[in-house]
């Protein structure tokens, strides 16, 4: 990353002393789409407002293409915000509501008109010019929100929730339309959500925040793939975390009682990770090389793939089986005997 | 089962509109029928609509007392005077109330509850308790003229009651509730990140105000104004007791003309008067504003 273009540095917020961010650092790209995950009370929002300019920070400083903003207020900051609840104006119809910003802006009527029509084309909101806020449905107030923050030409555009208010298969259907607009715009987003799947399907980099501190920052696969902690793990998918053992340079997973035979280094590290995914089962029928032997819980069939609960020697974890791959595995009942296997690859180490 | 809930409903319904008629509309009647009555001395004070005599049924009605005062300059500046102390005090209440419906409805809930409390509390007093305490604070020897002159601002107590800037004081101070509790209705179920997003877009705050609040709270602000404009335009009490000869109104004037003249027919007339001149206009203004807010929804 050369020049990032937008820079906070050491932002800290208290509210009543119950502290929302603690010396939060993040440096991000231009052109980027960047979310900010987190469950309630993160300190994701409270972010995004003071990078909005609603909220000033205790400490820290923001800096928008090297120029620091900390101190400019809401309605100076080159940027807009798009609400969960997208706050349009109910006694204004959409038209009115896409030039609110416009109108406070130093331009001619006919660049207001010609740029008013350009995102009502861009968004297809071409036939609801006239309608109020309360005429339309769901998602078409999404997209005006989206069009009264896009037609003022930010160069950052900030997303509260975006997809929340959506029902899920409109929800889906955004995502795509979100990230094509942002290709074509170039316009930089960041985004608060909760929803882990949203962020991985959105974001080029995205930040894990608990308790007003960021925990780690990356492109989904890499938060995915290689979790800094427990918690990222257990957030972001489904995880399945044992403990390792390293004894006389043999290295074994503890519940499994497995010993990893091709890797012989792990450092200093106690965890290890295997994704649901990586795991597969199998209807016992020989043995077979890194075989361990697990009694079937519980049987989920979600269609394109079955979420299968195991039991180890009393230890639980997940596996998850694409049905096209192993329609054997539809077989696959309650307290059925299955062996387990996964490639010693796919183990991923890490601490507490 | 549902018989039943319709017959409560029915009753339900029913029970404010016999109270309405009972002690509204009746008496309205009644006063409708003095207004057109032939005062005369005696005990009623005016002749009875029909009497019978020798060539049958008589009736005694007349416009005499509507043609009096609306040709006597007296009663119409007494009009035009509560219609602008109304007026005046409606302005003024807005002014000073809605800051303050906003201040609440924008505090957080717990003292929101605590502010609302203390908005109401001095109702729990009499209102007559409250307008004369105002006496007592306004005159000569009075608490204010006190401190005044203690602080060696002002040698001789200022005459601060009996004009009509006292009453102008008393109206507010006892109507600003009726401002403010309609205005807080509708700004407590005000959107804040409207605010914020008008801010985002560019408007600076009193832009905001204009474009985005004001508009909002607009059913609140008409609310508001009719609850205090109307009863004020027929208000006696803080007029007797904090106004002067400077100024008369025309609550005190049918007072003076029911209890002092005791011209009954003249007082009804004006009564009636003052009832239909602000209720059409109310009227009309409703039925535009509700077509507004139709269009609107």
């Amino acid at each position: 990353m050369s020049e990032p273009f937008l820079q906070i540095i050491d932002v800290s917020k208290r509210f009543d002393n119950v502290v929302a961010l603690e010396k939060v650092n993040l440096k991000i790209a231009k052109s980027e789409i960047f979310s900010l995950l987190g469950s309630s009370g993160c300190g994701k929002s409270t972010l995004l407002r003071i990078i909005a300019g609603f909220e000033k920070p205790d400490e820290g400083k923001i800096l928008l293409e090297g120029k620091d903003i900390t101190k400019l207020p809401p309605h100076i900051r080159p940027l807009n915000i798009m609400f969960q609840n997208y706050a349009l104006f109910p006694h204004l119809n959409v038209t009115n509501n896409i030039q609110f910003g416009l109108k406070e802006e130093k331009i001619s009527k006919e660049e207001i008109n010609h740029r008013v029509n350009e995102i009502l084309n861009l968004l297809e909101l071409n036939g609801l010019e006239k309608r109020k806020i309360n005429e339309i449905s769901g998602g078409q107030q999404q997209r005006v929100a989206l069009a009264r923050c896009l037609v003022k030409k930010p160069k950052l555009l900030l997303l509260d929730e975006p997809l929340a208010a959506l029902d899920k298969q409109l929800r889906v259907q955004t995502q795509f339309e979100l990230v094509n607009l942002q290709y074509k715009l170039g316009i930089t987003f960041i985004i608060v959500t909760h929803d882990q799947e949203e962020a991985m399907s959105l974001s080029d980099r995205m930040a894990i925040m608990k308790n007003g501190e960021i925990l780690q920052i990356g492109n989904p696969v890499e938060i995915y793939e290689k979790p800094k902690d427990k918690y990222i793990a257990n957030f972001i998918g489904t995880a399945n975390i044992f403990n390792v053992l390293n004894k006389n340079n043999q290295i074994i997973i503890k519940e499994l009682n497995y010993e990893i035979k091709n890797i012989n280094n792990i450092e200093n590290y106690v965890k290890c990770l295997i994704r649901p995914e990586k795991i597969s089962v199998k209807k016992l029928e020989n043995q077979s090389d890194n075989l361990n032997i697990g009694l079937v819980k519980e049987v989920a069939y979600l269609g394109s793939y079955t979420k299968y609960l195991i039991d180890v020697n009393g230890f639980e974890f997940y596996s998850f089986m694409q049905n096209s791959l192993v329609s054997d595995n539809l077989q696959i009942r309650w307290d059925d005997k299955v062996q387990i296997s996964f490639s010693e690859t796919s183990i991923y180490f890490f601490n507490d | 089962m549902i018989k039943d809930l319709k017959k409560q409903n029915v009753w339900f319904v029913f029970t404010p509109y016999l109270w309405l008629v009972l002690f509204f509309f009746i008496p309205l009647a009644l006063i409708f029928k003095i207004s057109i009555s032939v005062s005369e001395w005696g005990m009623p004070p005016y002749r009875d609509l029909f009497s019978l005599s020798e060539n049958g049924l008589k009736i005694n009605s007349t416009l005499g007392n509507y043609l009096f005062i609306f040709s006597d300059p007296f009663y119409i500046r007494s009009y035009l005077n509560s219609l602008s102390l109304a007026f005046t005090s409606t302005v003024l209440c807005l002014l000073i109330g809605y800051p303050i419906a906003f201040y609440v409805a924008k505090s957080k809930p717990s003292i929101r509850n605590i502010l609302l409390i203390m908005l109401i509390i001095p109702f729990w007093s009499s209102f007559l308790l409250r307008v004369y305490a105002w006496k007592v604070l306004l005159q000569g020897s009075g608490i204010i003229n006190s401190i005044l002159i203690h602080l060696g601002l002002i040698a001789e107590p200022i005459s601060m009651l009996h004009n009509h800037y006292a009453v102008i004081l008393g109206v507010v101070y006892t109507y600003l509730p009726f401002m403010i509790l309609p205005l807080y209705g509708y700004l407590v179920k005000f959107d804040l990140n409207m605010i914020d997003a008008s801010n985002d877009l560019g408007a600076k705050p009193l832009n905001t105000f204009v474009k985005v609040i004001l508009p909002l709270s607009l059913p609140g602000i008409v609310a508001g104004s009719m609850l205090v404009f109307i009863p004020v335009v027929g208000e006696y009490i803080i007029p007797e007791m904090l106004g002067g000869s400077d100024k008369l109104y025309f609550g005190k004037i049918i007072w003076d003309e029911f209890f002092v003249n005791r011209d009954w027919p003249i007082a009804s007339a004006l009564a009636m008067s003052g009832i239909v001149i602000l209720v059409f206009p109310i009227i009309i203004f409703q039925l535009m504003y509700a077509k507004y807010n139709f269009k609107n929804e």
